[in-house]
This record gives structure tokens, sequence and C-alpha cells, in this order.
């Protein structure tokens, strides 16, 4: 379909770097199914370098082949030139996007942001002290695993296995699953 | 790669036999029928001829039958036409929440401009409650439009009777059918369906696009759609596109004739596409699952979207369609998908394969090839799928 440059169809039928990564160092989620896209990033980090760049997407055309070119283009860099990556840069990238997607499927960038981010509070809150526990709702630190979040009020439930917290409505640890599918 | 056209609903290949016809008018025959002298004369017989065809596939006759440029104008020219010319009666129409968007935002614009509309729902199926269209009539309501087969889910609605028991509530009431994925392809007759105007178009049935037309039942009050000469009785001025009427009574001629094979050979390859679609875990049909058109088959694929199922049934040499929010230019959901409940997230994997009398079974074995292994593969880079399984 001509609306697609080569490229987009390219990155769309032969996607780079899909999958998830179960020991993420940061992860990274933007966009809802019922906009139509939505993205989830995973990154490893060594030595301040992307180690290990991966995606999962529901969306388009063009919102995959995004996904794809954003993790072509962030693997390897530094944190700094990964948070440097601009949606227009992606479309760029990928010799343009029709108007319509610019911006409800463009979120490449935003999700990779969003994981190196989710990577920096870990760390920020590994300095701290051992502020290992994070609320899933809020993002609040904790240092010991309240039963109610003392930020937001949340209801915490963890896994027995992996000690995890299992998000609302759902029966089974998603992390755990995570790891056996992988 | 072989080549699967299954997007009928979006227009049908010309029959060459048509376009054999056609093809004197546009430049041997150019005359305009309008003309006394002899230029005029095949060009007017001809025009003539194809609105005798025309009326003989709907049951109407040949003075009800004016030309439009496409089924969107037919449209158009029904609600507009109306409203403006019972004014004195009221400022009330009534349309399901299911219809097309020439007739939706027909009524859109009419309600911009002082008209009320009520817009009927309908239930899981996409079927139109009759006694609800009937309860929704007042004194001060003038037209009635619920479209006869929706392109995009498929059912068809029981328009004889909601025009039975409009008319049994109102008297001075006139009710319209979009019959633009129906007439050509189903037994279609405006008496038995008690229609005042009803309206098709010849690309839906193997005719030229550009080319449609609008029954307008005698005695029916209508403003003119487009002022101009004498054409089309002085309600639909413009000099005749000759070639498209040709080529539009002569597809009608040719419907009529074949309309019992025709669909007895889409509706066996449209339920071998649906059993084969729905057995794929998680994809359902949508629309009603007999009260359907022929070829039109319709389903959600859950967890994915429709674009990208698109975009990989094109690469296999498939050509759907789809009404999900990044396939249309206004990245909304599709309204019919909506008004049966589907939720929008839902709605985004929606996909429409509408057969033709050209598709084989080989066309939908090819389909069902490919189908599965598309899914999955999408399904495999959704973050949703596996969330899903988790819980």
């Amino acid at each position: 379909m001509p609306v697609y440059t080569d490229k987009v169809l390219d990155h769309f039928m032969n996607p780079r770097n899909v999958g998830s990564i179960p020991d993420a160092d940061g992860i990274g989620k933007v966009g809802n199914p019922t906009c139509g896209d939505m993205m989830d990033f995973y990154i490893k980090v060594k030595d301040n370098r992307l180690d290990d760049v991966k995606f999962k997407t529901f969306g388009c055309g063009a919102a995959i082949a995004v996904s794809s070119m954003v993790s072509e283009m962030a693997m390897g860099k530094t944190l700094e030139e990964a948070k440097a990556i601009t949606r227009e840069q992606v479309a760029q990238e990928l010799g343009g996007l029709p108007d319509n997607k610019m911006h409800c499927s463009n979120l490449g960038a935003e999700a990779l942001h969003a994981a190196i981010e989710d990577y920096e509070q870990k760390q920020a809150a590994a300095q701290q002290g051992g502020l290992a526990c994070q609320c899933p709702f809020c993002n609040e630190f904790f240092k010991d695993v309240p039963e109610v979040c003392t930020s937001c009020g949340a209801k915490l439930r963890f896994c027995d296995e992996c000690g995890q917290p299992i998000p609302h409505g759902q029966e089974a640890c998603p992390t755990c699953a995570e790891k056996a599918q992988a | 790669m072989r080549e699967v056209y299954l997007d009928h609903a979006a227009t049908t290949p010309l029959d060459p036999r048509v376009w054999e016809a056609m093809v004197p008018f546009f430049r041997e025959q150019f005359g305009n029928p309008q003309s006394l002298h002899r230029y005029g004369d095949g060009p007017r017989e001809a025009v003539e001829h194809a609105r005798a065809q025309v009326a003989e596939l709907i049951g109407a006759q040949d003075k009800e039958i004016f030309f439009t440029a496409s089924g969107s104008e037919a449209n158009n020219f029904a609600l507009k036409g109306i409203a403006f010319a019972n004014e004195n009666v009221g400022k009330h129409l009534v349309i399901s929440a299911i219809e097309h968007h020439s007739v939706l935002n027909s009524a859109r614009t009419l309600e911009k401009l002082g008209y009320e509309i009520t817009v009927i729902p309908v239930d899981a199926h996409g079927l139109v409650d009759p006694a609800a269209v009937a309860e929704a009539v007042r004194d001060d309501t003038v037209l009635v439009s619920i479209i006869h087969g929706s392109n995009e889910i498929g059912t068809i609605q029981p328009i004889a009777e909601i025009a039975r028991r409009v008319k049994e509530r109102k008297r001075r009431i006139y009710v319209h059918t979009d019959a633009v994925m129906t007439a050509g392809t189903i037994p279609v007759n405006v008496d038995e369906l008690g229609v005042d105007l009803l309206s098709l178009a010849g690309s839906a049935f193997y005719g030229p696009k550009g080319s449609g037309a609008l029954y307008i039942r005698r005695g029916t009050r209508i403003m003119p759609y487009i002022d101009g000469g004498v054409q089309e009785k002085g309600r639909r001025g413009g000099t005749e596109n000759v070639p498209a009427i040709v080529g539009l009574g002569l597809a009608a001629e040719l419907a009529r004739g074949e309309m019992g094979q025709r669909v007895a050979h889409l509706t066996a390859l449209r339920d071998r596409l649906i059993q084969g679609l729905t057995a794929v875990d998680r994809v359902t049909l949508t629309g009603h699952p007999t009260q359907r058109l022929p070829g039109l088959v319709s389903v959600v694929v859950e967890y994915v979207e429709g674009e990208a199922l698109l975009l990989l049934l094109n690469a296999s040499g498939i050509a759907a369609s789809s009404g999900s929010t990044c396939t249309s230019r206004a990245l909304k959901a599709s309204h019919v998908l909506t008004a049966i409940g589907v939720e929008t997230a839902l709605a985004q994997g929606s996909l429409v394969f509408s057969l033709g009398v050209g598709n084989t079974p080989e066309d939908v074995d090819q389909v069902l090839g490919v189908f599965p292994k598309i899914v999955e593969r999408l399904r495999a880079m959704s973050p949703l799928y596996h969330k899903v399984e988790v819980a």
C-alpha cells in the first residue's frame, strides 16, 4: 500500500528486536488499546549504554515499524544519546510517515524514554540505600514492603514465588508467567 | 503471487459486458441527450433504456428513477430533498445508528440547519427494532431512513416491517432506504419493501463508478438536488453522464437475470470463509449470523490491530478492509461497530472480507491458509495478548 514508504514496510514486515526481556533494567509502556496503539519497551543497560532493547507493540503498520526503528536506533547508544532521539528523527529515518500517523502511532521514542526513566528511577532508589520496593501504581519507593502504599493508598499484593507486585484484577503473577514464557 | 480481491463492498470490478456497452457513448455517441438534433437521439434513447432497466431491477416505474453520480449523492438527495420540501409538515427525521456516512452526515447537516434527528439504536447483531422506529415517529416527522444492508457488518434490516409500522403510525410520512449494498445483489422490490425512496449505486454490482440512482415514488414531495436544466425532470440538473448511466442500466439487467446463481455462489463462499475464520481462537463474527448480505464476512480479531492485519494480508496477495481506528482517515472507531456494542479496543481488530461473483473456493482457501499465521504473528508481538494469557 503506497501510503507507507518502503522503509516503513520493511520494518513492519521484518520487525527488529521484537520480544520482551524478563530481567529488564527498565520497562516503558505508552498508549492504550482504545486509541489503537500500545507499546512496551524493555531495556538492558551496561556501562551507561543500551546493551539490549526489545519491544512488544499492538497497533497499525506504522506503530510496529516505529517500534522496530526506535529499537534499532537506540541499540548500543549511551543513555544520553538515546534520550535525545525524537519522534521526528524516527519518522525521518523511516523516510516519512503519513500525517495522520505522526502523533498517534509515533510513540516509540516516548516508550524508549519511559524505559530509560524507569531504569534511572530504579538506580536512584538503589543509591538511596535499599529502597528496592516500588508501588506499581504511583511509583513511590519503600524500604519495607507495606500492605497498603503509604503514598497512594493502593492495596499491594506480591507474588509468593518472585516477590514482584501483582496488578489489580489479576490472579497470576505476570513476572513469573513472562519468565516461564521466555 | 496469486491476487485475491475481497473488497467488493468498497467497489466491484466492471463487468466486461458493461464496459462494451459503455464504450460507444464516450466518443461516437457523444451527443447531449437533451439535444433535438440527431446527435441527441442515440444518447437520449440509451438513457431512457437504462432508466427502464434500473426500474425493472427494483420493481419501479421508469419515471420514478432519477440518475445520480453515486449512492452517496442519492442518499443526500433523499434526506435533504425530503427535509427541505416538507418543512410545513415538520422538521424531524429518524435514522438508525448504523447508517452509511452519506446518510449520517446528511442528517448531521440538517441538524445544524435546525432539524431534529432521532437515531434508533441496534441490537448486538445490528438489527433495528421496527417497533422502536415506529415509536420514534412524531407528528412532525417527515422522513424515516434506514439502511437496508450494512457494508460493515452485513446485517439486512427488516425494511418491509419497518415501513409498514411507520405508516400505520403516521400516514403522511416518507420512508427511505439506502439499498446500495442490496440493490443488484439480492432481490429488492420497492412495493414489497413499502418504501418511498431508495438509493442504489452501479459500482456495487459490477457497473461503473460514478453511477447511481434514487428511486422516488410517484407523488413524493421532494426538493431538486441540483438546480439546473430539465434533466431528470428538473430535479437533478446537469448534462447526463451517458456512459455511466448506460453501464448502470446494463449492470442492473445482468444482476436481475443472474441474481439467483450469484447469491448461491456468494453465500456458499461466505459461509465457508466465516467457518474457517471463526475457527481461529478469539475471532468472532460481527453482524447477524443469517440475516446478512450474501458476500459479506465481518469479524473482530482480538489483541491485534486491523491495519496491521490488512498490510500482512496485502503482502499475501489478499485485499480486504477494516473498521479500525487506524485505517480510518479520521482516526475514529467505526460508528457501526460501536453501535453493536463492540468495545473500541476490540473494534481495532475489525476485518471485512466482501466477496464478489469472480471469487472462487480457491480464493477462500488462500485466505484461510494465511489468516491463522498472520494473526499468530501479530499476537506474538502484541503486549495485550500476553497479558490476557496471564490473566
